[in-house]
Formats: structure tokens, C-alpha cells, sequence
């Protein structure tokens, strides 16, 4: 079996972004996950999200490790490069990539079992380091792509298609990611697109380690009755803690803002991130605050969603390597050979 | 059977970790080497901080033999701990010299040698007040005394010390007033200087005195590396020491203060491995410098470099296995497994260095080979080539050169294609073009360790598949012309035995073999510098009878890979295994290869 593209067809009419191009230049190859998975509404609001914000595809890198979530990869932004790495070793890749070029725009895609089992050092390494990427986690709870055993994020009781509930707790991305050092912290819903295509937009745009973890069911192995991370389960505890819109340095900000309702953060590119708190007492710039809400809602099984967390002043890795703008990649050898001369001179030192 | 005579003899210091006598074995080496005497150190270190016993080998060879002799004619024995030991490996009419502060009747067992009685410690402690001070001034002092014994001049000695303490100038004098002591005691006690000795000459000229891993880390400097990830290990970490140095010095803008390289400390090696693949697929030079566990770990990820041909550099600094093994002692114990590093049909360019000299050119060499092959490219060195400071011809730079960046489309040469195949063979030399991210939507591609066919796309099919895992068979092969070429010795006479080597067995091997062919015993010698091998190692194999391996490992590693990768036969390779952990010496391996020609000769 190859994979095939989806024909680029230009419709009549069909809406242009900033940059002249049509959503389906956003598309990729046709997705070959089961029908009704989580992931593949995910992607449509991946594509969406960068059609929106007018962004070069070209300009654009695709990473993931291995599992359905990472195979995700291929189906869409066909322009961008992309690579699927091995399980669970998507951040180092990433991060190598970033080091080279921090001039393109970064995506990180990865399930919870390439996230929070084989691959946890790494994605805890790359937040610590601040690594300016958004990272989508597609939680399903399990291993879709080895047929559905439990994975990490699984809720203690929940059970499997077949055979004993889980007996483990749960590692929570976001609360892990709390506590290494992430600076954009934000969980959604992949049935959820009204709040999901802003806050991917807010983590593209946020200059630093943007974490989305998304409840992404996995139809085939984890959406039965029972199960804490089925459509329905999702649906019925699923609580907006705040909501997060994106908007651009041009667009003249209309809103007028009341204290504890609408909260602006400015980001690094002179746009605005805007915060609609549903719960009128959280402040997401608050980690602490941030990280008893999360634990809070463990206890009423509730699933808080939103922009939970952000801090757009820390430094970025690039920062903290003091590295110049220009990518590594770009940088003449002419500037980076020390010369016959110089050669001659270090060697003093070894005689 | 080597020495001792006038700049012809081995000494043997015997300390214990922590004590500061590593500074000291480096000064008493420096001030032979700057009076013109070529000169080897070999550092046996323990894997601890403080506390456990170490030996610093000093060889002293006029004719400039590079490799262990396997005598030790001064033993300064200062570790009563090892005593006994130290006291065994002295070669005949030897001089054992220790601290006779507490006196040793016991040495008198071996009517043999000489002992030669200083008392350091009361001598230090009655000059010096501070504890510490005392320690590490009781190290200058036997540097005295040997100064004495062996003639070093003082001059030179005084040259080094101020240097070492150039920011503290109040310690040059202490440290001189402890060499002294020694000097003076040994001058006033013993008959100096001693029948072995060192005589001023011009041995050195146009000579440095440099280790592996910083001739390598100076290597990627100069090779344009921009990228380098590691995760610490013995006794890989002073390379990465050695690059961050040199970036600090050389690569950080004057006016802004940026810096035009990037180093991370990974949290492991598998993303150590991680990191420089996706700089590499970025299109930064990059490397990471590692040991045998490290590679273990990046196996996984070394093979997605193979499949999916990213060119990434790897220095394995290699050390005595299996598992931790023993980690500050030396051997060649991966070359199996970075050959084929990682499962599935997966083999590698490896380059072989034998000195640090080597290191250097090799570091640069191995970057073009990975960009020229897009893949994997393993520099193998060791601890003994990596550790220990060795005299090398100065390292010397062409300003002409160019690094090879391979086969990358330009976004001019984008825009001028209908269509981009990553794994397109066009020119028939196996080798595809590359793009970089970030250049043209016409070079987007996608980079997967998963089946795929030569237009990059995924695939279950075998054809396409085994299209794409031959052409890359066929790349790997094309390299063996390509890595640097073997090194050949002719006997003087017409010989029916060769031997063959790698790396760090150099200068044992060649001196074995000189000492052989003094005895009439006629080998001709091929020192293997990269793999796949070049075509003339199957073919000095062939034209020999017999051809003796040797190399530093348990199981012929070496050997089994010619085996496989020649069409030689089995009965024509005798391997000569040495894997103590301690680097090669020339008499094991002519007492190994004596002893089996004497059979034959019998036979
Ligand atoms: C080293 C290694 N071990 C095991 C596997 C098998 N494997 C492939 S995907 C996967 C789990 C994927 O789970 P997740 O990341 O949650 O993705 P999902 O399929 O659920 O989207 C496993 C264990 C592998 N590819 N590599
Ligand atoms: S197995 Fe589950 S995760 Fe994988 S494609 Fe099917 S529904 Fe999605
Ligand atoms: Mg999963």
C-alpha cells in the first residue's frame, strides 16, 4: 500500500488567506486512521489553524515520534518538511532542528504513549529547555497503533474493551508540565474545534514551549462504556476554564476590557493572546494556582480545559544558548574556519 | 629487551587518585619533551574521584616509538598500597624509588633491582605548614628527584612551573623549593644521574604534545561543525570540553556577544543522538561524542539516520566492555558494533584514527563522508589515543579547503524542477539530492524511519522497498573507495605473513614488527584506516600466507569483520587478542607473533 495525496483542487470562490492560498493548500496526504478518531479532527484543526494565521507551509516543520497520533504527520501542510522519528524521541529531534533554524515554525506531534511512557525524559527535557515548539499531545489513553493496551495518561479505574480496569494512576502531561518548566500549558477536546483552533493558534504563536495535551479518542480500542477517555465520558466532564483567542499585531484591538473577565498577554511578535476566564478566580499566569486547579479537578473527575497556564517573559532556549538570529545552517564557513594561522597559535599551548 | 640507556627507558609513578600527582607526571613528561626527547605518557587511571590507586606511565624514546614497552626500569613507587605490585613489575636491574619515610625492609626481596630511599613526607612537612600543601608539594619533590636521577634540566623545569602558576606567582616558589628538596636529597645521596637518563637533543622539533579528544574537538572546529550533543562519559566528555573551549574562544561574535555554534548537555544519549540528527536533517554540521554505552543507547536512532541517510558524526571514544566494564581502561571493543549499529539490515562508515593527529584529520574527514554519503559516519577511537597526551606532528591547516556538504538543492535549483524525490538515485551514483527544511515548498519531503519507495512515500511493498535498501547497500559500498586508505609497511624482504591493524595498535605493532625484522623475521604490515574497507585489504590478505590481527578485544572483532566483509578464507587469519585493558605494548605483540612463527618454522 502507498500513500496517495488528495488532489489539490482549487474551488470557485474559495476563501484566500493573507498569502493568496486555499485551505487546501494546507492539506496533506489522505489520513488512513480509523473512521471517527480523534486525532483526524485534530489535524483538520491543525490545517486550520495554520491556513488561518496565513503561514508559509513551506516554512513550516513537521515532528513526530511513532503511534496513529504520530503518523498524523503526513496529513496535512504537504509543503512542510516532516519527519517521523522513532517512538518517543520526537522532542530531541525537534529541538536539534530548532537549534539549527529557530527561524521556521515548529510542531511537535506525539501520542501519550510516545509522550508519557518511552518518550517522558524527553518531552520533560524539551520543556525544561524552553524549546519555542507547540507540542500536541493526542491523549486517547492508550496505545492505539499496538492495539490498545493501557497507556500512562489512563485514569486509575478505567476500563479497558476486555479485561481489568486500570490499577495505575495516571501521569498527567499537564501537571508534569507544570512542574518542569513549560510556559504555555493548555488542554482541549478534539470534538472541541471552537476552542481548540485558538489555542493551537496562541501556542504557534507563543515564543517558547507550548504544550497542547487533547483529548483524543481512540474509537477503536478506548470509547466504550467505562472508559474515562471516550467521547462521551469527555463530553460529560469536559469544564472551559479559559478560553484563549489569538490576535494578530494588525488587527486593532476592539474589546475593551474588564478586569477578571478578558485578560490580554502580549506576546513577542506584537500579537495578543486574549483570555477569557470562565472561571472568574483563575489566573493562568499563576503556576501554583494553576497547578492546584489541576489537581483540585482530579478529585470531581472534572476535565479543565483552556489556556491554563502561561508566561510569555522567560527566555526561550535559543536565548539561553546566547545563539545570533541566523540559523546555524546559514552561517558561511568562511566565518567559521579559524585558519591555518590560528592553528599555528593554539598549539603553543601544547609544546 | 627495550633499554635502558641515554633517552631509551620507561618510569612508572605510582599514586593515588586525588593527591594532584596527575599535574606532576604531566610536568615531569613536558620537561623531557622541551628538552627535545620524544616522549609517550599513558595515564591507568581508576573510575573515582580520590582515594584509589593510579600509575602514570612515562616512555622515553629517542627513535620516536609512540606505543607501551612493556618494562618499567623506574618505579617511583609512592602508593604503599601497590607496593607489592610495583614492585613485581619492575624489570630487572630497575630502580624502585619510594618514600622511605616509613621504611621498607620488604623491597629487599628482589636482589635484582635498586631501591633508592627518599624521604618526601618528612621532607614536605617539615618545609610546608598546610596539610594540602603538603600532598601536593610531596609530588614536586619526586619530580626533583627524578630530575636528579635522570638529568632533566632544572631550567626547563623552573620554565613549565611558571607557567602552570602564572596567575599565582606566590606558588612558583613553594612548588621550586619542593623540587629541591628532591633534587637536592637525590644529588647529595645517590649517584646522579643514573646510567638511563635524558641527554638534551632535537627529537621534538615541529612535534606537539596533544590527546585525542582535543586534536578531535579542534578537528570539528575546523570542519565547520556548528552542533554538538552530548550526554557525559568517560572518556568521551573532554571532547565536548575541548569544542566548548575552542567555540569560546573562536566562535562568539566580538560586537554582539552571539554565539555561532550550539552545545547541549542532553538528558541521555538516545537524545544526544536525537539532537544532532534533527541539527543534521537542519543542516548544521553536527556531532556527538560518546563511548561504548552511549552507543547502545543511540542504536535505535542510528539506524533512522541510515534509513532515512541524515549525515550525523559520532566520535566513540571507546572503552573496555561489556556493560560498564571497566571505564577509565582502554580497548577496541565496538568496532562490531558500530559497523552495524542498530537491527535490521543496517551497515556504517567507520574511521579509524591511531593518534591524535589522526583524530584531527579524521574529525574533518568524517564530516564530508557523512554529508558526501548522507549517513552515519563513526569516528572510533579510544581511551589510550583519546586520554593520553601523545607526540604528533604539529597539526597543520590548508586554507584552501572546503567542507563537502554533499548533494543539497539550493532553493534557485528547486524552483527550476518540476518535481523533488528524496530517494531519487538521478545521477546513478546511489547517492540522492537532499533538501533543507525551510527552503522551498518544492523541496518538502518527509523524513521517515518507516518503509518508503525511492519517490520518499510510504510503503509496504517489497520491490520498492528493497529498491530503496539496495541503492542504500550500494552507497555504503561506493564509500570504500572514499574513506581514507590504508597505511602499508613492506618488509625488506620478500614476506609470506602480514599483519594487520587499527588505531591505537600502531605503534605497537610497528615497533614488533622493526624488532622482528631486526631478527630476520619479514611481515609486511597494513594498518586499516576506514571501513567498508578499500579494495587492497582483501588483497594483502591474498597475497599472504598467513596474516596476523591483532587488536584490542576478547573476540577478533577485527578479524570477523574481514571475514565478512572480504572473500578471504578463515585459516589464513590468526588473531593476537590483547584486552587487559591496558594500552598495547610492542613486546606482547612480539612475543605473540614470535612465538607462532616459531612453530611454523618447526612445522
Ligand atoms: C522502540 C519501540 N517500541 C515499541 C514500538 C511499538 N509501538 C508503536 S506505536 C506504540 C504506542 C503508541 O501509542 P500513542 O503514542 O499513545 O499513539 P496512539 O497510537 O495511541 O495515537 C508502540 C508501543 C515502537 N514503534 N518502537
Ligand atoms: S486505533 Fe485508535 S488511535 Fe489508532 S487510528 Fe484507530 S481510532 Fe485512532
Ligand atoms: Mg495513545
Amino acid at each position: 500500500m502507498t500513500s496517495f495525496r488528495k488532489p489539490k483542487i482549487q474551488r470557485k470562490n474559495e476563501p484566500l488567506n493573507d498569502l493568496g492560498l486555499a485551505r487546501v493548500d494546507y492539506e496533506g496526504a489522505m489520513s488512513t486512521l480509523c473512521a471517527g478518531c480523534g486525532h483526524d479532527s485534530v489535524t483538520a484543526c491543525l490545517t486550520k489553524a495554520f491556513f488561518e494565521l496565513s503561514i508559509d507551509p513551506a516554512k513550516a516543520v513537521k515532528v513526530s515520534g511513532i503511534g496513529c497520533s504520530s503518523k498524523t504527520t503526513n496529513y496535512f501542510l504537504n509543503d512542510a518538511h516532516g519527519a517521523n522519528t522513532v517512538h518517543g524521541r520526537m522532542p530531541s529531534v525537534a529541538t536539534g532542528a530548532i537549534a539549527a533554524n529557530s527561524n521556521l515554525i515548529y510542531l511537535g506531534l506525539s501520542g501519550d504513549g510516545d509522550s508519557l511512557s518511552i518518550g517522558l525524559g524527553q518531552m520533560a527535557h524539551a520543556m525544561r529547555r524552553n524549546v519555542n515548539m507547540l507540542y500536541m499531545l493526542e491523549n486517547n489513553g492508550v496505545y492505539g497503533l499496538t492495539k490498545g493496551q493501557f497507556s500512562a495518561s489512563a485514569d486509575l479505574g478505567s476500563l479497558p474493551k476486555k479485561g481489568a480496569p486500570n490499577e495505575y494512576p495516571a501521569i498527567d502531561p499537564v501537571a508534569l508540565a507544570l512542574s518542569v518548566g513549560a510556559t504555555f500549558i493548555g488542554r482541549s477536546f478534539s470534538g472541541d474545534r471552537k476552542q481548540l483552533v485558538p489555542l493551537i493558534k496562541a501556542g504557534l504563536k507563543h515564543k517558547g514551549f507550548a504544550l497542547i495535551d487533547v483529548i483524543s479518542p481512540c474509537v477503536s480500542f478506548n470509547d466504550h462504556k467505562g472508559s474515562t477517555k471516550s467521547y462521551a465520558h469527555t463530553y460529560e466532564y469536559y469544564h472551559q476554564a479559559v478560553h484563549a483567542d489569538y490576535v494578530p499585531p494588525t488587527d486593532e484591538i476592539k474589546a475593551s476590557y474588564d478586569e477578571g473577565d478578558v485578560m490580554p498577554i502580549e506576546l513577542h511578535d506584537g500579537g495578543i493572546i486574549q483570555l477569557r476566564k470562565l472561571d472568574q478566580n483563575y489566573d493562568p499566569r499563576d503556576r501554583a494556582a494553576a497547578f492546584q486547579k489541576v489537581m483540585d479537578s482530579k478529585a470531581t473527575q472534572e476535565i479543565v480545559t483552556g489556556l491554563l497556564y502561561i508566561d510569555e517573559t522567560q527566555p526561550d532556549m535559543h536565548e539561553i544558548q546566547k545563539m545570533e538570529d541566523r540559523p546555524l545552517n546559514e552561517i558561511p564557513y568562511s566565518e567559521l574556519n579559524p585558519g591555518a594561522e590560528k592553528l599555528k597559535a593554539l598549539q603553543g599551548a601544547f609544546r | 629487551m627495550s633499554g635502558p640507556g641515554v633517552n631509551d627507558f620507561a618510569i612508572k609513578v605510582a599514586t593515588v587518585n586525588g593527591t594532584g600527582s596527575a599535574s606532576a607526571n604531566g610536568l615531569l613528561m613536558k620537561t623531557i619533551f622541551r628538552m627535545g626527547v620524544p616522549v609517550v605518557g599513558k595515564n591507568v587511571f581508576p573510575s573515582n574521584i580520590q582515594g584509589l590507586p593510579t600509575w602514570y606511565e612515562v616512555r622515553v624514546s629517542g627513535e620516536g616509538h609512540c606505543g607501551r614497552s612493556g618494562d618499567v626500569h623506574l618505579m617511583v613507587a609512592m602508593n604503599p598500597k601497590t607496593y607489592e605490585e610495583d614492585l613485581a613489575e619492575l624489570s630487572p636491574g630497575g630502580i624502585l624509588l619510594y618514600d622511605s619515610t616509613w621504611p621498607r625492609p620488604a623491597f629487599m626481596d628482589r636482589s635484582d633491582i635498586t631501591v633508592l630511599g627518599v624521604p618526601f613526607a618528612s621532607m614536605c612537612n617539615d618545609a610546608f605548614s598546610v596539610a594540602r600543601s603538603r600532598i601536593l608539594m610531596k609530588n614536586m619533590a619526586y619530580v626533583g628527584a627524578v630530575a636528579a636521577l635522570l638529568d632533566l634540566d632544572l631550567d626547563v623545569i623552573k620554565g613549565l612551573v611558571d607557567e602552570t602558576f602564572a596567575a599565582k606567582a606566590k606558588l612558583i616558589d613553594a612548588n621550586m623549593q619542593a623540587v629541591y628538596l628532591g633534587y637536592d636529597y637525590a644529588k647529595d645521596n645517590f649517584a646522579c644521574p643514573l646510567g638511563f637518563r635524558v641527554e638534551a637533543s632535537n627529537g621534538t622539533d615541529g612535534k606537539v604534545m596533544i590527546d585525542g579528544n582535543t586534536a578531535a574537538a579542534l578537528g570539528c572546529v575546523y570542519a565547520g561543525a556548528t552542533f554538538g550533543a552530548w550526554y557525559p562519559i568517560t572518556p568521551s566528555t573532554s571532547l565536548m570540553d575541548g569544542f566548548a573551549k575552542y567555540c569560546g574562544q573562536l566562535r562568539v561574535d566580538a560586537e554582539t556577544g552571539k554565539n555561532k555554534y550550539c552545545i547541549i548537555q542532553a538528558e541521555d544519549e538516545l537524545a544526544a543522538a536525537g539532537l544532532v540528527i534533527g541539527a543534521a536533517w537542519n543542516g548544521a554540521r553536527a556531532f556527538t561524542p560518546t563511548s561504548g554505552p552511549g552507543i547502545s543507547l543511540m542504536s535505535e536512532l542510528i539506524g533512522f539516520a541510515y534509513y532515512t541517510e541524515v549525515p550525523v558524526v559520532l566520535f566513540d571514544v571507546q572503552r573496555t566492555g561489556p556493560s560498564t566494564g571497566m571505564p577509565t581502561r582502554t580497548q577496541q571493543c565496538d568496532i562490531q558494533t558500530c559497523a552495524y549499529a542498530s537491527h535490521g539490515d543496517t551497515r556504517h562508515i567507520l574511521l579509524f584514527p591511531a593518534d591524535p593527529g589522526e583524530c584531527f584529520d579524521m574529525a574533518v574527514q568524517a564530516f564530508d563522508l557523512a554529508e558526501r554519503f548522507q549517513t552515519p559516519v563513526f569516528v572510533l577511537s579510544d581511551i589510550d589515543i583519546g586520554m593520553n597526551d601523545w607526540m604528533v606532528d604539529e597539526l597543520t591547516w590548508d586554507d584552501v579547503y572546503q567542507p563537502d556538504r554533499g548533494k543539497v538543492l539550493s532553493a534557485t535549483e528547486l524552483e527550476k524542477m518540476d518535481t523533488f524525490y528524496r530517494y531519487l538515485d538521478v545521477d546513478g551514483d546511489h547517492i540522492p539530492y537532499r533538501t533543507l527544511p525551510g527552503t522551498h515548498p518544492k523541496g518538502a519531503y518527509f523524513l521517515r524511519g518507516s518503509g518508503h519507495d525511492k519517490y520518499g512515500g510510504y510503503t509496504e511493498g517489497g520491490p520498492e522497498y528493497q529498491e530503496v535498501v539496495d541503492r542504500l547497500r550500494a552507497k555504503w559500498q561506493s564509500a570504500a573507495a572514499k574513506v581514507p586508505a590504508p597505511v602499508c609497511i613492506r618488509a625488506a624482504g620478500k614476506a609470506r605473513q602480514g599483519i594487520i591493524a587499527v588505531g591505537s595498535s600502531d605503534g605497537a605493532v610497528r615497533e614488533a614488527r622493526d624488532r622482528l625484522e631486526a631478527e630476520g623475521v619479514h611481515l609486511d604490515y597494513l594498518r586499516v584506516r576506514g571501513f567498508p574497507f578499500a579494495a587492497n585489504v582483501e588483497a594483502f590478505i591474498m597475497e599472504h600466507d598467513e596474516v596476523f590481527v591483532v587488536e584490542q578485544n576478547r573476540d577478533a572483532q577485527l578479524l570477523g569483520l574481514l571475514l565478512t566483509e572480504t572473500n578471504v578464507q578463515r585459516e589464513k587469519l590468526t588473531p593476537v587478542l590483547h584486552y587487559s585493558g591496558a594500552p598495547l605494548d610492542y613486546r606482547f605483540v612480539f612475543d605473540a607473533l614470535m612465538n607462532v612463527i616459531k612453530v611454523r618454522r618447526i612445522a
